[in-house]
This record gives structure tokens, C-alpha cells and sequence, in this order.
């Protein structure tokens, strides 16, 4: 079943690179709802996903005579989103920086102290309440990561991407990288232990 | 007992191999570090849990939607950037009328003083060296345009008339100013302007939807002859003839100098 969607997926390139615009068309159909997910969870709302997806199946276009075959074309123009996103969500970064002074640190300081965002974060009940306040709360703490701890959080847990692919997108090598997905696991956990963790062990403590 | 690391745990959880076997064993005693994983496990469980807004079934379609009108502009942009067709009709003008005054000045039999003959030839040679290079300078666009034009596979067939277009009017040109050259004695010239005129009708004469591998034929002679490469030698020596009238034509220079990839 792989197997036939990567020949179909090479058929189209092939087409495409033939001068057949049309044969692109299957390509974005195919593999545009899994790149607006990452996209989603890279941005964190869904006009920015957008934006992504549409630049890179764009460049994708663009790009295509590079596309060796020898990988998969799902994954090739996952690579492109996520090396676009990541560039978006640094220039949103710098952008949002130029336009407020703001108080908490930027997203690229690796120096933020885990102790005053915990305090910050002082759980009340009605935030306790329900997994919608979790997964706003989730949200922002994803928006807090660096641009590379996020692009890693979201290649490595959720589309499960090896830690050489993740270190091809963020220019960086494979321990550093490993680095990077710890930071982003411990600045989460950090963020979201007020909402977690005294749940978690009530849940949990009778499997102990 | 030592505890594990935050970080060894993550690691753990994460499918890293070091020390694997160890952190199993120590989990299994401790219970500290045991509650530890669980509570980093309840991050990726939130992780897991956090919606993403369904674009609906139809989204890759309106992805198409979006993108297909922007293939198009680069597409188009690509062509513009190598025909800019305004300025090839303002050209187009004024070789006309060049050729027109060219042709006139050697149809026209008045008497003349030798004097006047001298001034004649200066004045007509000026006129050819001028056209000429305008003439080269449309034809080394398009024979850019093919040599630059991506590799071609598969069997879906090119459509290239726009190319053509402009290469059967570079024909009827290349045909009169080759002649021309030969009257005038510049053989280096003739001989460009020849191999020119035949990859000219070649393109010219082609169909109009090309299969990659005659278009590949097509590109493959352009690059074996050398031509792009010529045709700026030539119009190099016009560039030089322009500003010091003197300077001698480019007469084999071309042939004498080893071609050097363009």
C-alpha cells in the first residue's frame, strides 16, 4: 500500500517535471492535510498553517527538479514546511519584538527561569477545570519555546521524525539536536505543571 | 538509591539506547522515578491531547485553488524575464527601419564623388554593425532561453511556439544580414550568421508541441556548436567596432578561440 502511493506520488513529480502543471495537483490534494497538522501545531493557529502550506507546496513547485526520488514526497515537502515554518515563526518572533516591549523573555532565550513561569502559572480552579483550558494553556506553551525547540517538539513526538532528519531542518548535528527536544520536553512540563502534575499524581500514584 | 536525571528519563521515554537496560532496572525499584516518568509521560499525553481544527475534507483541493493561480505567475514571470515583449516590438521597430534604410542605401545607384563612396561605406558599415548586434542580441535570447530551459523526461510533449514565434523572425533578418556580410567580406560573421540561420529555421520549422527528446536535440546542437558562445564573440567585436570605428572585425576569432562552456 506504501509502496503504491510513493509510485503514484514519483509518477506525478515525473509528470510535473514534464511540464504537466495539472499532475502537481494530485501531489497538494495528497499530502496537504498532513502538512497543515504540523503546520497548525508549528504556528499555533490555523491562518498562519495555512500561510505555510501554500508557500510550500509552492516551493515544492519550485524546488521540484531537486526532489532526488530517493525519499518520499510527503516527506520532502514536510521538510520544506517545516523549514518554512520555522523561518515564519522567527520572523513572527522578531516582528512581535519590534512591535512590544515585553516583560517575559523572548523565545529564543534559553535562559528562562522555569521557577517564575511556574509561579507565574499558579493553577485556579477554574483553570484546573476542564482539558480546554489545558489545551489553551498547551498552546501558549508551545508559543513559548524557541523557534528550534518547537520545529523539534513537533517533528520528534508528533510526526515521530528521526533526530537526523529534525537536525537536517534545525542546521544543527544529532546530539545537539537531542539537546534541543529535551529543553523543549523540560520548558513544557515546566509551563504546564501547574495543570498537570497534581492531577497526574492523584491519577497515577495507585500504579506506583 | 541515586535517582535517575530528568534528562535520562526523557531520553528514556524518547527511545534513546543509552544506558537503556540500567534506567529499566533502576525504574523497576524505584518508585520515585517510576511517578518522575509518569508525570513527564502526562506532557506528552497533553501534547496528544491538544485539538487541531479539522480543515475539512476538501482542503487539499482549496490548497490547489490557491497555489495553481501562483504556478501560473512564475511560470509566466520565467517567460516575461526572457521575452519582455514590448521592448522586443520597440526593437523589432528599429531594425525595420534600419533594414529598410540598409537595403535602400544599396539599391539606390547615384553618381557619387570617391569621396562620398568613402563616406558611404563608413555610414552603411556603421548602419550593419549596429543591426547586426541588436540582431544577435534577440538571438542570443533565445538561444539562452533554450539552453537554460529545464532537462525534459518523460514522453508529455513541449509546447515551444512562443520561441518559435520570434525565431522565424530572426530568419528573415539573419538571412539579409548574413548576405550582407558576405558582400562586405566579413567571413567570421558570415559563417556565425550561417550557423545561426539553420538551428533558426531548424526552431522555426519544428512543430509546434516538441517530444523532450527532440527538444533535447534541438538544445543538445545549440550547446555541441558552440553557438551562444559565438554569438557573443561576434557581437562583442560589434560592441568594439561600435565605439572605435577603426577596430579591425572579429574576423575568425570565433573559431580560433577555444570554446569555453557559456
Amino acid at each position: 500500500m506504501a509502496e503504491e502511493v510513493a509510485v503514484s506520488d514519483s509518477m506525478a513529480v515525473e509528470r510535473t517535471l514534464a511540464g504537466d502543471r495539472d499532475a502537481y495537483r494530485v501531489l497538494v490534494e495528497r499530502h496537504s492535510r498532513s502538512v497543515y497538522r504540523m503546520a497548525y501545531r508549528m504556528m499555533g493557529n490555523a491562518h498562519d498553517a495555512e500561510e505555510v502550506v501554500q508557500e510550500s507546496f509552492l516551493r515544492g513547485y519550485q524546488k521540484l527538479k531537486q526532489f532526488a526520488g530517493n525519499s518520499n514526497f510527503g516527506t520532502w515537502v514536510y521538510r520544506i514546511a517545516a523549514n518554512y515554518a520555522i523561518d515564519r515563526i522567527r520572523q513572527r518572533n522578531a516582528d512581535e519584538a519590534k512591535r512590544e516591549t515585553r516583560s517575559k523573555p523572548t523565545e529564543d532565550s534559553l535562559e528562562v527561569d522555569p521557577l517564575s513561569q511556574v509561579r507565574d502559572m499558579s493553577p485556579s480552579p477554574e483553570r484546573l477545570a476542564g482539558s480546554a483550558q489545558l489545551a489553551e494553556r498547551m498552546k501558549s506553551a508551545l508559543a513559548e519555546l524557541s523557534p528550534a525547540e518547537r520545529t523539534a517538539i513537533v517533528m520528534r513526538h508528533w510526526d515521530g521524525c528521526g533526530i537526523e532528519e529534525i537536525a537536517a531542518v534545525l542546521k544543527s548535528n544529532p546530539n545537539a539536536t537531542k539537546n534541543t527536544v529535551f529543553r523543549a520536553v523540560q520548558k513544557l512540563r515546566r509551563s504546564l505543571a501547574p495543570y498537570l502534575e497534581g492531577n497526574e499524581a492523584r491519577a497515577m500514584g495507585t500504579e506506583g | 538509591m541515586t535517582h535517575r536525571t530528568e534528562e535520562e528519563l526523557i531520553g528514556y521515554r524518547d527511545g534513546e539506547p543509552k544506558e537503556r537496560a540500567a534506567i529499566a532496572a533502576h525504574l523497576k525499584e524505584c518508585v520515585e522515578c517510576r511517578e518522575e516518568l509518569v508525570r513527564i509521560e502526562a506532557v506528552f499525553g497533553a501534547l496528544d491531547a491538544m485539538p487541531i481544527p479539522d480543515p475539512g475534507e476538501d482542503y487539499g483541493e482549496r490548497v490547489w485553488q490557491r497555489v495553481a493561480p501562483r504556478l501560473g505567475e512564475k511560470k509566466a514571470r520565467w517567460w516575461e524575464a526572457l521575452i519582455v515583449p514590448q521592448r522586443l516590438v520597440a526593437l523589432g521597430g528599429v531594425a525595420a527601419l534600419v533594414i529598410l534604410a540598409f537595403v535602400a542605401g544599396r539599391m539606390t545607384r547615384v553618381p557619387v564623388t570617391p569621396m562620398d563612396q568613402v563616406d558611404a561605406a563608413k555610414v552603411r558599415e556603421r548602419v550593419l554593425v549596429v543591426a547586426v548586434g541588436e540582431h544577435l542580441g534577440r538571438t542570443e535570447m533565445v538561444l539562452m532561453e533554450l539552453e537554460n530551459a529545464p532537462a525534459q523526461k518523460g514522453e508529455k510533449t513541449i509546447n515551444f511556439s512562443e520561441t518559435q514565434r520570434r525565431a522565424e523572425d530572426l530568419v528573415e533578418e539573419n538571412r539579409l544580414y548574413r548576405q550582407t556580410a558576405l558582400k562586405e567580406g566579413d567571413r567570421a560573421m558570415a559563417s556565425t550568421l550561417d550557423e545561426l540561420e539553420r538551428v533558426l529555421l531548424d526552431i522555426a520549422n519544428s512543430p509546434n508541441e516538441l517530444t523532450p527528446a527532440a527538444f533535447e536535440s534541438i538544445r543538445k546542437r545549440i550547446e555541441e556548436q558552440g553557438l551562444l558562445f559565438k554569438v557573443r564573440v561576434v557581437k562583442q567585436g560589434l560592441d568594439e567596432r561600435k565605439t572605435n570605428p577603426e577596430a579591425k572585425p572579429a574576423e575568425n576569432q570565433a573559431k580560433g578561440t577555444e570554446r569555453k562552456k557559456v
